[in-house]
């Protein structure tokens, strides 16, 4: 990829960050730090490249490559379900209750 | 052809991802936008099979499998008391398959030009201490590590380690094909540099430890994606690496505890060793009292802390909080920013527990009501609600923002026994005349106060 092309992915990506959680209501830090935790679990689609593009022959390449592999879907599969549970809750809190 | 139709697939789920996290950022959508960026996160592990000269397919789909299945598990049976320390050791599994990543890079030879070599290391070094330090971070609040520990000479041990580590990145960047043995130990410092800037922290700044090493993962995934020439992983990556440092950012702020501080200078009662003895005498008060109190109030802020989440609790705050409002009396929980583990986790709490969140309320909403209102009920939580942060300018938590629940009327605390709070420092709201105290674990006391307000009732 040319230098400059990925400085200014880089930062737009940055400034893309801030402004999307900058309006965040604090009951849902929580949950969406999980969420951004499920978000970087892509890691797996590069750790498979990299796994699939090791040397078949050398077992520590592979072992490497398997070890990254395992822990990409672990991180993208359990921030999924961990994510997915909280905001499941917040699905009846909707509803407006009479009174105060 | 294949390749481009893979190349516009990730620019869909990069986009998707974005709009996922926007959509988590209000409650009516939040649901939707996970399951959009689940649907993103599948169809970008489906399109990268086919991926042009991609082998050693079989061993890729096992290690998908097991550790997708185990993290699945692990992730539908966990408590909600226990989410803070599961995000956490995700978070670590995603900094390691960083690191990894980088690791395999380096044994293949396939890092080239000063750029790349650069990014590759940093996201190697970041990755590595995201790892450790989020798997200590786990054991520490898993209850598996209970102390915190500190080296004589921490901060100089932690400075030494990073300029090793430093060094000896630079040792690869600058070689061509670096020697085996300089990258296993720089990733041996990386991971012994994790484990010792995260051991000394305390539980109280566990939050934002997670979080900050959540924006590292994020950001190590981001500099790997550049070197894998991988745009969707930069977009991804730097996306929750910025997003993460601003929600630390903003946690620390909420605790009045810099980053740095948190990081160099960990809060115990016993190192701090200021704050005034605190004067006078703490007064109990009978399930019966409070109830009596309760039911005859107009207003009841509720103030809920960690210790009524580790009780399981809020399913009998939230029935006798209903119970109260059914005899006319206004109740509204009032959340502090670090109230639980993690900001907002409180309120998740309580979401499980059926609270609604227009009854929710955060500091700056509420704190002003506290004057108005006829009894301030704090369960479980301590340094949040202790006004010394207010006055005792020798206190270390001078200057933190608390809940001003000394303010109210009567101010009734529910607590398993005497002793200081999480921090270890004294609360003089147990002192004052307005406070009275009721012994017991949250459960137990509130199962006493519901029999007691329906006896009202009746």
């Amino acid at each position: 990829m040319e230098g400059f092309a990925a400085i200014y992915i880089f930062m737009l990506a940055a400034f893309t960050g801030y402004e999307v959680i900058s309006r965040v209501p604090v009951i849902l830090h929580t949950p969406l730090m999980s969420g951004s935790n499920f978000v970087h679990g892509v890691v797996l689609v590069g750790a498979m490249v990299v796994l699939g593009h090791a040397d078949s022959n050398d077992p520590v390449q592979l072992a490497i490559g398997f070890v990254a592999v395992f822990l990409g879907a672990a991180n993208a599969a359990g921030g999924y379900v961990v994510t997915e549970r909280m905001l499941a809750m917040f699905k009846g809190g909707n509803k407006k209750q009479g009174g105060a | 052809m294949v390749n481009g139709f893979i190349q516009a697939s990730y620019f869909v789920v990069a986009v998707v991802f974005i709009l996922g996290l926007k959509a988590m950022s209000s409650p009516v959508t939040a649901r939707k936008g996970i399951v959009w960026a689940g649907y993103a996160m599948v169809a970008a592990t489906v399109v990268t099979f086919f991926t042009p000269g991609m082998g050693n397919v079989g061993l890729m789909v096992l290690a998908i499998v097991s550790g997708g299945a185990v993290a699945w598990w692990s992730g539908k049976t966990v408590k909600m008391t226990d989410m803070p320390q599961m995000v956490a050791i995700y978070n670590g599994m995603g900094g390691g398959a960083a690191a990894a990543i980088a690791a395999l890079e380096f044994a293949r030879g396939e890092v080239h030009g000063p750029v790349a070599a650069t990014l590759a290391v940093l996201g190697a070094l970041i990755g590595s201490v995201a790892f450790s330090g989020s798997c200590i971070a786990f054991a520490k609040l898993q209850g598996i590590m209970q102390k915190a520990w500190r080296l004589p000479a921490q901060n100089q041990v932690n400075i030494a380690l990073a300029a090793v580590a430093v060094l000896l990145g630079l040792g690869i960047i600058m070689s061509d094909t670096p020697a085996s043995f300089l990258v296993v130990l720089f990733f041996i410092v990386a991971l012994a540099l994790g484990v010792i800037l995260t051991s000394p922290i305390g539980g109280a700044d566990m939050p934002v430890v997670i979080s900050l090493l959540n924006a590292f993962t994020g950001l190590a995934v981001g500099f790997e994606g550049y070197v894998l020439g991988n745009p969707a992983l930069i977009v991804a990556g730097i996306v929750v690496g910025a997003s993460g440092t601003l929600l630390t950012q903003l946690m620390a702020k909420a605790m009045n505890r810099p980053i740095t501080n948190v990081i160099f200078t960990p809060l115990t009662g016993a190192a701090s060793g200021g704050g005034e003895a605190v004067e006078g005498t703490m007064k109990e008060f009978s399930s019966l009292d409070a109830a009596s109190v309760m039911r005859y109030a107009s207003k009841v802020i509720i103030v809920p802390g960690y210790g009524m989440a580790v009780a399981g609790a809020q399913h009998k705050v939230w029935e006798m909080a209903q119970l109260l409002e059914e005899g006319g009396v206004e109740v509204v929980f009032a959340i502090h920013p670090v109230a639980g583990r993690m900001p907002g986790h409180m309120n998740v709490l309580l979401a499980e527990a059926g609270v609604p969140y227009d009854k929710i309320f955060d500091l700056e909403e509420i704190n002003a009501d506290f004057a108005q209102a006829d009894v301030a009920l704090v369960i479980g939580a301590n340094d949040v609600v202790n006004p010394v942060a207010r006055t005792d300018k020798s206190s270390p938590i001078y200057g933190m923002p608390i809940l001003n629940a000394d303010m109210a009327q009567n101010v009734i605390v529910v607590k398993r026994g005497k002793g200081a709070g999480y921090s270890g420092i004294e609360n003089a709201l147990f002192y004052k005349d307005n406070c009275r105290m009721l012994y017991g674990s949250a459960q137990q006391a509130i199962g006493e106060v519901i029999q007691h307000v329906k006896a009202l009732e009746a």
